[in-house]
């Protein structure tokens, strides 16, 4: 029986590559170990090994494709003793593996047609993003890592005293591929690898900061920052007030927070409640493309500590960023995502994707939804909330971490001191599941918010 | 930053000796090269001696508050220190920081002042004894959490290094924080990017109530830096004289870029941990013998007189104008006001 090659994930995240290029050709013996293909991703490019003896059979997707779904038949290996007419059918006869085939739209053909597979937390497109810029201003489709490179190296060109520092953030050019091209542009005087010592290093940018430099600190995922908190919070966010007004901390510390894919418990987690309960803080966790640049530009700037909140699973995701010289977002103004009439969804980073197709869903069920993106989560941008809840006078939040002491029982309170009058049913909060996040794929799935429960409570806030 | 660095700091000095012990520089005979260099650590131990009773003091009178850590019988290590660098090195330590500030040249007042939480204190009354700093002086802190100062050091060394600016970071802290992780971490990276920082343990035997070799498999401190070929230098720290001559070489070391310095100070805490601190974990015989035996300043002054360039009324001299200083400095910090209520919500964030 032939073997048939699929498209590999390289990352838990990856969902569909370029096939760049073919080691070997049709006909050509392979053993195992031996590099038979190259695959390239935004992040990587990483090449493919045989597991099996073999002669390549066919090739079913031809070299320089893009979009290839994982899972893909894109070459038959027939075994020892096997000729051509084997081939027939071969890749048809192949199932693809139990745990992946619920995310495929339709079963995989055999023929090299290129299935658009959607990841299942893939966002509506962001339509009606309401960008504060002149009318005609171009737009540029935009990665929100690319966004986030952009903003560090346009205000590294500006700013002398910039320099960013952290694991993997030089050679390698970003663990997620984020500072990709700054070694070449800025050199290893400014794009620093540090060891692997989270506690070390965010000590030594601190005392850079205090020195009078401007660090960018790049966790790799903000769960290693556990690490370095004593740092962030004893030392960055504290020492303004312990001194006085002295001793300014101009610093960010950015990185991917919040649930990632299938990586269970210590790598999948949202600290946005953790740093938006300090004074002496500035927190920041954007959705879009357009302000993931525009507020790490404004938190580059600010004089004070800023902790940058990014999602993995949102790096590859392409949204309009205006092509302006400077383009800045001020810290602490929130957006309307979507307007609408009925009920407030207020949420942030990837849970403004959700709450936007929730809106959908609602839409579809009679019930206009405003979705509130409330991109700073230090300061929060009451005011906007406010007078969203005033006009819809109902409001459900949504988050990714747990509910207990988190963001959404803080939007509650607080609306409820300050807006009690306007509301006609009590504030709901949507929120991860109280549990440390399980890696297996269907308890995963149960642990994260989604759309459709975002939906069931606004309906329930609706009394519908 | 500098890659070529890192050969430099594995291979050409960690050949040379395992224990990665630089001989201590032998202190001068006090002569008329000298005389107006000892007779100004003379004064300045002496101030931060007389200061910190005074502290002792006005704690005990329920007039400062909080945690209180005193500096007793450590000063020659931050005065001969201080002695060796120049104006725009930068200088930070842990919450015993009191000398350091005034070795720094920090006015009394204001550091008494902000014991005493009123708003003539260096940080407004709103850091205390632990967290006092300032900018004019390079003073970054009076760091509260054990060791946390020593990255924070690196730092300030690196921000030196990525400016060019030809200073150092003196780098201090207790042999307490001689076991926190974050201060390897700090060591490893100060030696791989070559920063221009001294760091300096002060060896007072106890950390709060446990002894050296209770806490620390390995005691001698001056070889914590060994394994990442950080050359260490062990200093008697009662004795000014060899603290200087000691920092003379480290500066001169840090300052051509060769890279951190550890200085392992041998010193000795007279007072409790803190003022609340009965100190029952060691004998009243022991504090004894060390006052008696190896007290900075007695040996600095029998020095001074031994040597028949300065006379006993000129040091006498020299303890009524400290004494008046840290008079001065306790009526003030007794009459300064209260921070205004308002102050509780300033100084949180600054003005983007």
């Amino acid at each position: 029986m032939p073997v048939t090659i699929t498209m590999p994930a390289l990352s838990p995240t990856m969902t569909e590559g370029t096939l760049a290029n073919w080691l070997v050709a049709e006909g050509e013996n392979v053993s195992p170990g031996d590099m038979i293909a190259e695959i390239e991703t935004d992040k990587a490019t990483m090449e493919v090994e045989a597991i099996d003896d073999g002669v390549m059979g066919k090739i079913l997707i031809p070299a320089g494709t893009e979009n290839v779904a994982v899972n893909t038949p894109i070459a038959i290996l027939l075994l020892e003793g096997e000729d051509a007419a084997a081939l027939d059918g071969a890749a048809a006869a192949q199932p693809p593996p139990a745990a992946q085939a619920e995310a495929m739209a339709e079963p995989t053909p055999a023929a090299p047609a290129i299935p658009a597979v959607a990841a299942p937390s893939a966002p509506v497109p962001d339509a009606v993003a309401e960008i504060d810029v002149p009318p005609g201003t171009e737009m540029a489709a935009t990665t929100v890592r690319d966004a986030l490179r952009d903003a560090m190296a346009e205000e590294m060109r500006l700013d002398e005293d910039v320099f960013l520092m952290g694991e993997e953030v030089a050679e390698y050019q970003g663990a997620y591929k984020i500072s990709q091209g700054m070694l070449a542009e800025f050199g290893d005087r400014r794009v620093i690898d540090t060891p692997i010592t989270e506690h070390g290093f965010t000590g030594i940018a601190v005392g850079a900061a205090f020195g009078g430099l401007k660090p960018i600190v790049e966790f790799m995922t903000f769960n290693f920052a556990m690490q370095a908190i004593d740092q962030i919070i004893n030392s960055a966010s504290k020492t303004l007030y312990m001194s006085g007004g002295q001793m300014g901390c101009p610093i960010v510390f950015r990185g991917a927070n919040g649930i990632a894919s299938r990586v269970a418990a210590q790598h999948s987690q949202c600290y946005a409640s953790w740093y938006a309960h300090c004074p002496g803080l500035k927190v920041v966790s954007p959705y879009t493309a357009a302000d993931a640049k525009g507020l790490l530009k404004s938190a580059i700037r600010d004089p004070n500590p800023v902790i940058f909140l990014e999602n993995e699973l949102m790096y590859g995701h392409t949204f309009d960023v205006p092509v302006l010289d400077d383009y800045t977002v001020p810290i602490g103004k929130a957006r309307i995502a979507r307007p609408g009439s009925d009920v407030t969804i207020v949420a942030f980073s990837i849970s403004v994707g959700w709450a936007l197709e929730a809106a959908e869903l609602l839409a579809a069920d009679g019930i206009s939804a405003e979705v509130v993106d409330l991109r700073s989560l230090r300061p929060i941008d009451m005011p906007t909330l406010l007078q969203s809840v005033a006009k819809t006078n109902r409001c459900v939040t949504v988050e990714e971490g747990w509910l207990a002491c988190g963001i959404g029982a803080e939007l509650s309170a607080s609306i409820m001191e300050q807006a009690f009058d306007d509301l006609d049913a009590p504030v709901t909060r949507v929120g991860g599941a109280d549990v440390p996040m399980p890696y297996a794929a269907n308890l995963e799935k149960l642990a994260v918010p989604d759309a459709a429960r975002i939906a069931d409570a606004a309906k329930a806030v609706c009394y519908r | 930053m500098a890659k070529a660095a890192k050969s430099k700091a594995t291979s050409s000095k960690a050949s040379k000796s395992p224990a990665r012990k630089r001989k201590a520089a032998e202190p001068p005979d006090i002569s008329k090269d000298n005389i107006d260099d000892a007779l100004g650590f003379y004064r300045q131990m002496l101030l931060i001696r007389r200061f910190e009773e005074k502290a002792g003091q006005m704690y005990g009178m329920g007039l400062i508050g909080g945690f209180c850590h005193l500096y007793i019988g450590q000063e020659a290590v931050v005065v001969g220190m201080q002695a060796a660098i120049d104006e725009g090195d930068t200088q930070l330590t842990s919450y015993r920081d009191h000398g350091h500030m005034l070795a720094c040249g920090m006015e009394a007042r204001g550091v008494m002042a902000e014991l005493t939480g009123r708003i003539g204190g260096y940080s407004k009354g709103k850091g205390g004894s632990m967290h006092m700093f300032s900018r004019e002086k390079n003073f970054f802190g009076g760091h509260g959490i054990v060791g946390a100062q020593v990255p924070i050091g690196a730092g300030l060394a690196f921000a030196h290094k990525y400016r060019g600016n030809g200073r150092i970071s003196l780098t201090y802290f207790g042999d307490g924080s001689s076991n926190q992780g974050q201060v390897y971490e700090s060591f490893n990276m100060a030696a791989l990017w070559q920063l221009p920082v001294i760091f300096i343990i002060e060896n007072n035997q106890y950390a709060m109530g446990t002894s050296l070799g209770r806490g620390s498999a390995q005691t001698e401190l001056y070889r914590r830096g060994a394994s990442i070929g950080i050359e260490g230098i062990q200093v008697d720290g009662m004795d000014v004289l060899a603290v200087k001559a000691a920092s003379d070489e480290a500066v001169r070391h840090v300052r051509a870029g060769k890279g951190p310095i550890l200085m392992e100070m041998k010193t000795y805490r007279y007072r409790g941990h803190s003022m609340s601190d009965p100190a029952k974990y060691r004998t009243k015989e022991e504090v004894q013998r060390v006052r008696a035996e190896r007290d900075p300043i007695d040996q600095l002054r029998e020095k001074l007189l031994k040597s028949g360039l300065t006379d006993e009324a000129a040091l006498k001299t020299v303890d009524r104008e400290v004494k008046d200083i840290v008079t001065d400095a306790a009526e003030f910090a007794q009459n300064s006001p209260e921070p205004d209520p308002s102050e509780l919500y300033t100084d949180i964030l600054m003005e983007a």
